[in-house]
C-alpha cells in the first residue's frame, strides 16, 4: 500500500504544474511546427500533432527562396554550430592557460593583471556594445567568424570557473610533480588538464549553450544573410511574418524556433549531471 | 594561493597573454571608448567631434525617456527576480522532499535553461499573437481586454512572464543543489524539534538557503538588466511608447537605431556605475559571510 | 647513498613568521633520521627545505658535499613520501611510478624493468594497472613509497605518511617502513607529531620545537636523558607525571608534601620534578600516597590514575598521577596506596629556563 500524506499530494500537485508551467509553451510550439499553415490559422495553436512533420522541416532546412529567400535553416544550424562550438573551445583554452598563470604562479604583474580580468565579470558585452562594434568594424571583422567569437570571449567566466577548480587541488600534487621532475608545461599537461576533465567538459557544455544562445553580439555584427545564426534567423522571419499579406507561414517559424531550441536542450539533457555539477561547483 | 607556486620567470606572462590580448582589445579599449564617446558630441553626419564635457549626460540621463525607461528597468527588474526566485524555490524545496519521479521532476524543471532568451521571447509572441496565440483568447475570454502591442502595462505583463519563465530554471538548479549540500542530520534534528513544515521551512531550510539565495538575487538582477535584452527585442521592441525598454535596450534603440553615439555612451557609462554599484554591495556582503 | 649535512640553516616566511631558527644536523650515509615535534614546531618546513619545495631563507644544505640550496628539487635525486600520497588521481599505478623516470629520460625498457621490480618489493604487481581510486588506503601508501623508491634516491623524505591510516595499519606499515629502509640502506629522514612511530623508527630522533632542535640523539638516549623539561614530556607514553616544587635546602616541596633525597639544588626557585609513570611502584614503606580514581587495563599492563595526597597542581587542585604496573597488580579504585620512586631516574628542571638539573 502506497501511504501518500496530505503534504506529498500537495508537493506532486506544485511540482506537476511547475512541470507543465516550463514545458507546455515548447511543447506546443513543437505540436504546432507539425501542421499546415491553414489548419494553425484556422484552428490556432496546436497541443497534439499533425501530418506535416516532414514537409515542414524539409522545406525550412533546404528548401532556398522561402521565406529568408537565399538561406536555409541547415545553413543557419552550420553557423550556430561554429558560433557554440568555438566560443565553448576558446573559451575553454584561455581560460585554462590564464587561470593556470593565476594560482601557480607568482610573479610582479599578477595583482593588476587578476582585477582586468575580474572586471570583465563586471561589465557584460551589451554595455559597452556600440563602441566594441566599432572596434571591430575597424579591424576589419565585421561578418567574420573571428570578429563574432573573439569579443564574446573577452568575459573571464571561464578563468574564475578554472581558478576556483585549481585552487581546490591539493598542492601536493605539484609538489609530487616537481620532485618527478616535471617543469611548468609539464605539470599543466600532464597533471593539470587532465585532472580537469570533468570539469572542462562541464564547462564546454555550458559555454556551448551560452555561444549558441548569443543575441545582440551576432545581431549587430553580421549583416550578411550567409552568416545568421539560427537564434538571429529566426527573429527575421517573424518580422516577415508580421508583415506578409499572405497567409502567415506559422508553421515555419515554429519549426525554426524548435531546431534553435533542439541543439543546446538536448546537449544539455545528455550531459545533465556534469553540465548541473559544473554551473553550481563554478560559481561558488 | 597556493603555498607553492612557480616564480621568477617569464612562463606565467605566456599563459596569461591570450586573455589579456583579448580583453585590452575587446574590452578596454571599447570601454574607454565609450567613455570617451560619452563626453563627445557629433555633428548630423559623424564628420566632426567636440568634447562637451557632460552635456551628454545632461541630455540625455535628464529627459523624461530616460528616467521612465529607469523605472521600468527597476520594477522590471525587482519583479522578474522576485517572482522567479519564490517560484524556483517552491519548485526546488518540492523536488527535493518527493522521492517518486525526483529525476523526472528535476529535468522537466531545468531544461528551459538550454533556451535562449530570444526563443523564449518569440515563443511567447506567438502564444500571444493576436492572430493564433491561445493565450491572447483566453485573457480576453477572461474578460481582460488584452492587448499587448497597445497597451503598456499589458506588454510588461508579456515581458515579465517571459523573463521569469526563462529564468526559472537557472534558480531551480541553483536552489536544489543548495538544498542537497544541507546536512541531512539537520534537517533531521529540525524535524524532531518542530512539528510544522511550514514553520520549519521559514525557521531552518530559508535560512539555511541564504547564501545560495543572495548569490542568486545579484545573478537575477544582473539577468534582468543585460540579458533580457532579446525577451524584450523579441515581444514587444520597446513598446508601446518605450514602456517596456529596460537601460540596456535604450542604450542599443539610442546608439544603433537613433545614432546618438555620444548619448547612448552617456547611458552605457551610467550602466557600468550601476552594475558596480552591485557588486559593491555583494563583496560587502561576502566579507560579512567570512566573518561568520 | 648520501651525507645530509644543515649548517645554520633558517626559514623566515614572507609575512615574518620565523619558522626554522639555526639548525645545524649532520646525517650519516644509511641513516633513518625522525624529525618529532608538535604541529606548528617547524619540523615539516625544514623537511620540505631538503627537498627543494621551501626556499632556504639562510644557511647552507649539504647532500654529500654538494650544496643543494639552489639545486632544483628534481635534481636533489631525493624522494618523498606525502601525507595525503598526492597520487596522480588520473594515471594508473604504474604511470604514478614511472612519471618521474619518464621525465628524467630512462629509457622504456628501463622504466619498466624498475617500476616491476619496486612493486615486487611493496607487493602491489597486482595493482599495476589500476588508478588510485580503485584503491584502500593501504594500498595507496605502497604505491606512494612505490613511487619513492623507484627512483633509486639518495635520500627518503617522509611527511608524516601514516597519518591517514588506521591505528592497526600504521603499526603494519611502520614495520615495513622500517624493514625497507634497513635493506635499501638508504639514508631517511621521517617527520612525525606521533612520539611512538618517532621512538620506533629512528636511529636518531630529532626533537624540534619553536623550530629550533631541542634535543638529538638515540630515541632511548632521549627518553633516559632528556635535556629539556620539553624533551622530557614530549618522550614517552602515557606523559611523564610532573610535579611543581620548590627546594628548601633538603626537601623538595609541593604543598604539604615533602620529597627528600635530592642534594645542589637551587633554592627557592620554582623547580619541576619529573616521576615517569613505569619508575613509580607501589611499595608500602613508600612516601607518595595516593588515591586511585581510575585503573585502565591494556592487557600486559595496567594505567593506575588518581590523586597525589598534598600535591597541588598549578590551578590548586590535588595533582593527577599515573603509574604503570604489572597485569598482576591491579589495585581497585577508591584505594589509597602508598608509593615509591626510583631515585636515579627522577628528572628535575628549572621551570623558568627548562633545563634539566638533575
Amino acid at each position: 500500500m502506497l501511504k501518500l500524506s496530505w503534504h506529498a499530494i500537495s508537493g506532486h500537485l506544485i511540482l506537476i504544474l511547475g512541470a507543465i508551467f516550463m514545458t507546455a509553451p515548447v511543447w506546443v510550439a513543437f505540436m504546432s511546427s507539425t501542421h499546415s499553415a491553414e489548419t494553425l490559422f484556422r484552428e490556432g495553436l496546436q497541443a497534439w500533432p499533425g501530418g506535416h512533420f516532414f514537409e515542414n522541416y524539409n522545406e525550412v532546412l533546404f528548401v532556398e527562396g522561402g521565406v529568408m529567400k537565399r538561406v536555409t535553416a541547415s545553413m543557419m544550424l552550420w553557423n550556430s554550430l561554429l558560433l557554440g562550438i568555438g566560443f565553448a573551445i576558446g573559451k575553454v583554452v584561455i581560460s585554462t592557460l590564464a587561470a593556470y598563470a593565476i594560482v601557480y604562479f607568482r610573479f610582479r604583474l599578477a595583482t593588476p593583471l587578476f582585477w582586468i580580468i575580474f572586471m570583465t565579470l563586471l561589465l557584460p558585452l551589451e554595455v559597452r556594445i556600440i563602441p566594441s562594434y566599432e572596434v571591430v568594424a575597424g579591424m576589419g571583422l565585421l561578418d567574420t567568424h573571428t570578429g563574432l567569437i573573439l569579443p564574446l570571449i573577452a568575459s573571464a567566466t571561464g578563468t574564475f570557473y578554472f581558478r576556483q577548480f585549481y585552487k581546490s587541488v591539493p598542492e601536493e600534487l605539484l609538489e609530487a610533480a616537481r620532485l618527478d621532475g616535471a617543469n611548468a608545461w609539464q605539470f599543466f599537461i600532464d597533471i593539470l588538464i587532465p585532472i580537469s576533465k570533468t570539469m572542462i567538459a562541464a564547462i564546454l557544455i555550458i559555454m556551448f549553450v551560452v555561444g549558441w544562445n548569443q543575441y545582440l553580439w551576432p545581431l549587430i555584427m553580421t549583416t550578411n544573410e550567409d552568416n545568421y545564426t539560427l537564434v538571429i534567423g529566426i527573429k527575421q522571419i517573424y518580422q516577415v511574418l508580421s508583415e506578409g499579406g499572405e497567409l502567415p507561414q506559422f508553421q515555419k517559424a515554429y519549426a525554426l524556433t524548435i531546431l534553435a531550441t533542439l541543439p543546446p536542450v538536448i546537449v544539455v539533457l545528455v550531459f545533465q549531471s556534469w553540465f548541473v555539477k559544473g554551473l553550481v561547483e563554478s560559481e561558488k | 594561493m597556493k603555498r607553492v607556486q612557480f616564480s621568477h620567470s617569464p612562463i606565467p606572462y605566456l599563459f596569461i597573454a591570450p586573455q589579456i590580448i583579448i580583453i585590452c582589445i575587446f574590452f578596454l579599449w571599447p570601454a574607454a571608448q565609450a567613455i570617451y564617446q560619452s563626453f563627445l558630441l557629433e555633428d548630423a553626419f559623424g564628420l566632426s567631434s567636440q568634447f562637451v564635457w557632460f552635456k551628454n549626460y545632461k541630455d540625455t540621463i535628464l529627459t523624461d525617456a530616460w528616467l521612465q525607461s529607469a523605472g521600468f528597468t527597476l520594477v522590471f527588474s525587482f519583479l522578474v527576480t522576485f517572482l522567479s526566485l519564490a517560484l524556483a524555490m517552491l519548485l526546488a524545496v518540492k523536488a527535493n522532499e518527493v522521492i517518486q519521479g525526483a529525476r523526472t521532476y528535476k529535468t522537466l524543471l531545468m531544461w528551459a535553461y538550454a533556451i535562449a532568451p530570444p526563443v523564449a521571447g518569440l515563443m511567447g509572441n506567438l502564444m500571444f499573437n493576436p492572430l493564433i496565440g491561445d493565450l491572447y483568447y483566453f485573457l480576453n475570454a477572461m474578460g481582460w481586454d488584452f492587448n499587448h502591442k497597445l497597451d503598456s502595462f499589458d506588454a510588461g505583463f508579456v515581458v515579465i512572464l517571459i523573463a521569469v519563465w526563462k529564468q526559472v530554471s537557472v534558480n531551480f538548479i541553483f536552489f536544489l543543489s543548495g538544498l542537497q549540500s544541507i546536512p541531512k542530520s539537520v534537517l533531521e534534528a529540525a524535524t524532531i524539534d518542530c512539528k510544522s513544515n511550514l514553520r520549519r521551512f521559514w525557521t531552518m531550510t530559508f535560512p539555511l538557503l541564504a547564501p545560495t539565495t543572495f548569490f542568486l538575487v545579484v545573478i537575477n538582477i544582473t539577468y534582468a538588466f543585460f540579458e533580457t535584452f532579446g525577451i524584450i527585442d523579441t515581444t514587444t521592441g520597446g513598446a508601446p511608447g518605450g514602456s517596456t525598454s529596460t537601460l540596456v535596450y535604450k542604450v542599443f534603440t539610442d546608439g544603433f537605431r537613433g545614432n546618438d553615439l555620444g548619448g547612448s555612451s552617456a547611458q552605457s557609462v551610467v550602466l557600468m556605475l550601476m552594475v558596480l554599484a552591485l557588486t559593491v554591495i555583494q563583496f560587502r556582503f561576502i566579507e560579512r559571510k567570512v566573518h561568520y | 647513498m648520501a651525507e645530509v649535512k644543515l649548517t645554520n640553516v633558517n626559514k623566515v616566511y614572507s609575512n615574518g613568521a620565523h619558522a626554522v631558527r639555526g639548525v645545524n644536523m649532520e646525517i650519516a650515509d644509511g641513516e633513518f633520521i625522525v624529525f618529532v615535534g608538535p604541529s606548528g614546531c617547524g619540523k615539516s618546513t625544514l623537511l620540505r627545505m631538503v627537498a627543494g619545495l621551501e626556499t632556504v631563507t639562510e644557511g647552507d644544505l649539504f647532500i654529500d658535499e654538494n650544496r643543494i640550496n639552489d639545486v632544483s628539487p628534481a635534481e636533489r635525486n631525493v624522494a618523498m613520501v606525502f601525507q595525503n600520497y598526492a597520487l596522480y588521481p588520473h594515471m594508473t599505478v604504474r604511470g604514478n611510478m614511472s612519471y618521474g623516470l619518464k621525465n628524467r629520460g630512462d629509457s622504456k625498457e628501463e622504466i619498466e624493468q624498475k617500476v616491476i621490480a619496486a612493486a615486487k618489493t611493496l607487493h602491489i604487481e597486482d595493482f599495476l594497472d589500476r588508478q588510485p581510486n580503485q584503491l584502500s588506503g593501504g594500498q595507496r601508501q605502497r604505491v606512494a613509497m612505490g613511487r619513492a623508491i623507484v627512483r633509486n634516491p639518495k635520500v627518503f623524505l617522509f611527511d608524516e605518511p601514516l597519518s591517514n591510516l588506521d591505528a592497526k595499519l600504521r603499526v603494519q606499515m611502520r614495520i615495513e617502513i622500517k624493514k625497507l629502509q634497513r635493506k635499501m640502506g638508504v639514508t631517511s629522514i621521517y617527520v612525525t607529531h606521533d612520539q611512538t612511530e618517532a621512538m620506533t623508527l629512528a636511529d636518531r630522533l630529532a626533537v624540534i620545537n619553536n623550530g629550533q632542535i631541542e634535543q638529538m640523539g638515540k630515541p632511548i638516549e632521549l627518553y633516559k636523558d632528556p635535556k629539556t623539561l620539553f624533551v622530557a614530556s614530549f618522550i614517552g607514553s602515557p606523559q611523564v607525571n610532573l610535579l611543581l616544587v620548590q627546594y628548601d635546602g633538603k626537601f623538595l616541596k609541593s604543598g604539604s608534601l615533602e620529597i627528600g633525597g635530592f642534594e645542589g639544588l637551587p633554592i627557592a626557585e620554582e623547580l619541576v620534578l619529573g616521576l615517569r609513570p613505569e619508575h613509580l611502584r607501589i611499595d608500602d614503606q613508600g612516601k607518595l600516597t595516593m588515591k586511585i580514581d581510575l585503573v585502565e587495563q591494556h592487557g600486559a599492563d595496567n594505567l593506575i590514575y588518581g590523586s597525589l595526597e598534598g600535591a597541588k597542581n598549578e590551578d590548586g587542585d590535588d595533582l593527577e598521577l599515573c603509574l604503570r604496573l604489572n597485569q598482576d597488580q591491579e589495585p581497585s579504585i577508591g584505594d589509597t596506596i602508598k608509593l615509591s620512586y626510583d631515585h636515579s631516574n627522577a628528572l628535575v628542571f628549572n621551570k623558568e629556563t627548562g633545563n634539566r638539573l638533575i
